[in-house]
């Protein structure tokens, strides 16, 4: 196994945690993450294609401050915890029930204490309820609180035609009704809403076997599986898959979904470095040699949980090193694209297009209507035996209720679109149109001088803020000027690496673009956002449009 | 005078090591060397054990060979024969082509293709499309959403209400969300899958209970008193709840709710009660078995459904006081990490409850039609009926079972194939079998919705009557 060695490396410390164990990516890394791994894997070259990913390390002082800022919020804490208590401040939390206030407390104390102190000073960033389709634009609901975040009012007011830069509409299908969802209202007029029934017992419509048909057909793979729920698709199948016995390697960074259902199967879960494929091997070799802990039986099967883009750090998996390595090892892949289908590829069919890999190479590949599709719900799809297998199986065929029918219509025609079933090229359009926004949000923010982390062609965008005070100012303003940026913290990320977070759409006009653009830009001058050292270094060439537009 | 002595022993040392033979001398000497030896060396060899050679490492990579991912399925696998049903799963279904009246699909109150419910649905498309493209904290909260929580809090009358995009992800949530490791929830034999997966995602211990068997729920919280009052430290720290259905979906009977909130507070130990079967089925104004029993809703710490039967829709809820629920806004992991409901399916969800709300007199109808069938099906040889009078969804189980669980399955489900060929559309009770805790017995479950005429039923009743008849005889 080779290693990409020295100032090549795609940076290896993601993370300041494994700063230690991967020595080629202390300190500064001159090499900005541009990298050029043409042989991860000593044997197999199948992939010559550039990863351009980076995962700038902060500046220190940045670093100290962050927990500097923690460290004050968290002293504050007590102190507001202790006047509580002492009932010098008025606890605004909900309480327990007289009749049962001598039961076990139903929550421990420390477990609410981020909630109550940290979290309860921002929370006005999150869950901020809009009244529209989640299209390019959205009109927000305001809402005030008179009481520091405890509760929030409705002043009835509707902050209209807010730019969204949060939701995973990446082809920009989730819109307001127009003609093109006819279908989906005459399926609606049709069906009703419903199915009152597992797929198992009488819940499969002909609706879902045209659309599993469609998906096995857009995937270019032998049979398809549908779900009525994203997240249950991962945590209700991969029980179904392995078991005791079996050993489960899982990126770092993997979904909730997916560290559910391996919990839940019962395997032996072993994690690895993200998107690294040393560590990957090094699980691998070890598992195959030394078989299971203190039994020492050989491994039932091994399967690899991996994402196509993992959703907060805009990367993406680093699909042929690991695709050489599972067949070196005869591991399984299990590949959730919840991201990446529909936005990555040439024609939107996901990771295995974007590296020009056979879909076939991938045992499992899962992913989910939600974002691309402007729908819900999620597949499974691979080879018949293994779909046919999961019909037996799978959990939630035998007691999830299946798919809404409006909703299975809305996938289909999305599908339809993509594939120019529709007798237009306007699928095409999209993920052409998404790719270049892409790469021109990202190598704009990355001229103005910010961290931004991820692969270059990925639509999730993710620029770091690090303080917690800094992502509270940052979405407020942002929101101020009509721009809606999710933020995310911890615990969804590292304590320090807090970060705000663009989708981009192919709704995006190159003008929305420039709008959010300025306004971040502005942003990062008065909240010394732009971290980045690498502001002179950032290659001209490198990111010059025409380049990348030869290299698809 | 101590250094004196000292000194004199000294020179007495030296003295007899001058008068000592020299045999003595040597032999010292080789003592000394040996145990110098013993210090320094190893007692066992590490690298005879260990260490493979890079050669073995790739012959032994070489020669794994793992199980397949998927053992093959034959073809001719019952689970790969299942129905498919053309058209919408209403009051008149098309199932494999035939034309049945449907006694499958939980579609108790018949909202599934009620016309208000459409037209709700369509007017939240028209303004929202489908997918909410985000989760609830990032921009994937509609004021849709808002409404239908408050809605169905105010329904069932408690403070706070949150829902969840699939009706399965909504118990299975909401239990781990409180239930930690060390905690003990005491949970009925008969629960449901959904229970079964939050539980083992909480790994908390858990302490299975005979079905509906209130002794033995109280034998164990007795066991577990006792247990306590020994490590009273622990047992300041380690929650207690008992889960339980209110009309369990495996076994069609209702759960002894006025004994279980008595072992709640002589016990201590909190209430979760799913009610995906009861909800919108039991009580005057269909806010479940609480309401069945009067049972004040607050003795209850909380209460989960989902929204796939009643009401038609998709996704489940959770209700109670804020104190509980509010929580799982930050816990519940099939709310923080999924998409939201989309806003269509929500819309048909109010929906349904203004209905509900507008026709109380339903669920008197429902209740009436259960007992209808439930007395008509009395008597079957063969055939027991399972399931309480008043449950919109009971079992039928053979009396005498053959011994094999396959050959039961193979019985039912040719009454099940008979009963479609005279139009009514049964189906088994579909389990995992070898995922389950305890597989409930094979059995065909009916269900019974208010749109399903008196005449209807009677012919329900008689077909599956003459059926068993044929066929187990």
């Amino acid at each position: 196994m080779a290693n990409p060695g020295g100032g090549t490396v795609y940076n290896g410390n993601l993370h300041k945690n494994q700063k230690q164990s991967n020595g080629s990516g202390s300190g500064d890394c001159t090499g900005n993450g541009i990298v050029k791994e043409t042989q991860q894997n000593g044997k197999t070259h199948i992939y010559e294609k550039r990863i351009v990913e980076s995962f700038e390390e902060a500046p220190l002082h940045v670093m100290v401050f962050t927990y500097m800022g923690y460290g004050i919020g968290t002293l504050f804490g007590y102190l507001r915890d202790f006047m509580r208590n002492w009932g010098i401040e008025k606890c605004n939390a909900a309480i327990e029930r007289e009749e049962q206030k001598d039961f076990v407390p139903l929550y421990q104390d420390f477990e609410n204490f981020y909630k109550r102190n940290l979290y309860m000073r921002i929370r006005d960033n999150w869950n901020r309820p809009i009244c529209s389709a989640p299209g390019p634009w959205f009109d927000v609901v305001e809402r005030v609180s008179d009481d520091y975040n405890w509760t929030f009012r409705f002043t009835g007011r509707i902050i209209k035609d807010v730019i969204n830069m949060g939701s995973y509409n990446y082809l920009g299908l989730a819109a307001k009704y127009d003609e093109s969802m006819r279908t989906v209202k005459d399926v609606l007029k049709a069906y009703g809403l419903g199915v009152a029934s597992t797929m198992r017992e009488m819940g499969t419509l002909d609706k879902h076997q045209e659309l599993e048909d469609l998906v096995a057909k857009f995937l270019n793979v032998e049979a398809a599986m549908v779900f009525g729920m994203g997240f249950a698709t991962n945590s209700m199948n991969i029980p179904a898959l392995v078991g005791k016995g079996c050993l489960i390697l899982s990126d770092e960074l993997n979904h909730t979904s997916l560290v559910l259902g391996a919990r839940l199967s019962g395997a032996t879960i072993r994690i690895f470095k993200h998107n690294n494929a040393q560590s990957l091997e090094k699980l691998l070799r070890d598992a195959v040699i030394y078989g299971q802990p203190r039994t020492r039986r050989a491994w039932k099967k091994i399967l690899i949980l991996v994402e196509g883009i993992y959703s907060m750090e805009g990367s993406i998996v680093h699909l042929p090193q690991i695709i050489a390595l599972k067949k070196k090892y005869k591991a399984y892949l299990y590949m959730d694209e919840a991201h990446s289908v529909g936005a990555l590829g040439a024609t939107g069919r996901g990771v295995t297009e974007f590296f020009g890999i056979d879909p076939g190479e991938v045992d499992v590949l899962m992913g989910t209507f939600t974002k691309s599709f402007g729908a819900s719900g999620g597949y499974l799809a691979g080879r018949k035996d293994l779909v046919d297998y999961l019909r037996v199986h799978s959990h939630s065929a035998v007691y999830g209720t299946s798919m809404s029918p409006p909703i299975a219509e809305q996938i289909i025609r999305s599908m339809k679109l993509l594939m120019g079933l529709d007798g237009t090229t306007q699928g095409l359009q999209r993920v052409r149109q998404l790719a270049k926004n892409t790469r021109y949000f990202r190598q704009r923010l990355q001229k103005m001088g910010f961290i931004i982390y991820g692969n270059e062609s990925s639509p999730v965008i993710p620029v770091l803020l690090y303080m917690p005070s800094k992502v509270a100012a940052f979405a407020r303003h942002m929101l101020e000027k009509k721009i809606g940026v999710v933020v995310v913290g911890f615990p969804a990320t590292p304590l320090a690496e807090a970060r705000a977070r663009f989708c981009i759409s192919a709704a995006h006009t190159r003008e929305m673009l420039d709008t959010v653009l300025e306004a971040i830009d502005e942003m990062g001058d008065l909240l010394h956002l732009k971290y980045s050292r690498h502001m002179q270094s950032a290659r001209p060439e490198l990111y010059d449009e025409t380049s990348f537009e030869l290299e698809d | 005078m101590a250094t004196a002595a000292e000194q004199w022993v000294l020179v007495e040392m030296v003295q007899a090591l001058y008068e000592a033979p020299a045999y003595h001398l040597i032999l010292e000497g080789i003592l000394i060397l040996w145990i110098i030896r013993l210090l320094f060396s190893k007692t066992y060899k590490l690298q005879e054990r260990s260490d493979l050679t890079v050669k073995e490492k790739e012959e032994l990579i070489e020669e794994w060979q793992p199980e397949p991912l998927v053992p093959p399925i034959p073809k001719d696998h019952p689970a790969l024969n299942y129905n498919i049903v053309s058209g919408p799963p209403s009051h008149n279904i098309v199932v494999n082509g035939k034309e049945c009246i449907n006694f499958a699909s939980f579609n108790f109150l018949g909202l599934l293709d009620n016309p208000r419910v459409k037209a709700a649905a369509l007017a939240s498309l028209k303004k929202y499309g489908v997918g909410t493209c985000g989760p609830r904290g990032f921009y994937g909260t509609f004021d849709v959403h808002l409404d239908l929580e408050d809605r169905l809090a105010k329904f069932m009358k408690t403070e706070e209400a949150i829902i969840y995009s699939y009706g399965f992800a909504t118990i299975a949530s909401a239990i781990p969300a409180y239930s930690k490791r060390g905690d003990i929830v005491f949970v009925d034999k008969a629960a449901c899958f959904a229970i079964q997966k939050g539980l083992q995602a909480s790994r908390s211990d858990i302490k299975l209970f005979k079905h509906n068997d209130m002794a033995d729920l109280e034998r164990l919280l007795k066991e577990q008193e006792i247990e306590d009052q020994k490590n009273p430290r622990k047992a300041r720290v380690t929650r207690r709840f008992i889960v339980v259905e209110g009309l369990y979906m495996n076994t069609g009977t209702i759960c002894p709710l006025p004994e279980l909130v008595k072992l709640k507070y002589k016990y201590k130990a909190r209430i979760f009660l799913e009610e995906s079967l009861s909800f919108g089925v039991l009580g005057e104004h269909g806010r479940g078995v609480t309401e069945h029993y009067g049972i004040s809703i607050d003795d209850i710490d909380l209460i989960s459904a989902n929204m796939e039967n009643s009401l038609a829709s998709i996704g489940g809820f959770c209700c109670g006081r804020s104190f509980v629920i509010d929580h799982q806004r930050l816990s519940g992991q099939g709310y923080c990490f999924s998409a939201s409901l989309p806003p269509l399916l929500a819309a048909a969800a109010i929906e349904a409850l203004n209905i509900m709300e507008e026709n109380p007199g339903i669920f008197a109808v429902l209740k009436e039609k259960c007992k209808q069938i439930h007395k008509a099906l009395q008597g079957i040889s063969g055939l027991k009926v399972v399931g309480e009078s008043f449950s919109p969804a009971f079992h039928l189980q053979l009396e005498d079972s053959t011994g094999s669980r396959e050959q039961d399955v193979k019985l039912l489900q040719e009454i099940v194939d008979q009963c479609m060929n005279r139009n009514i559309a049964l189906t088994q009770a579909r389990y995992l079998e070898k995922e389950e805790k305890c597989l409930p017995p094979p059995s065909i479950r009916v269900v019974i919705t208010v749109e399903q005429t008196e005449e209807e039923l009677e012919r329900a009743a008689s077909a599956i009557k003459e059926v068993t008849r044929a066929v187990l005889l």
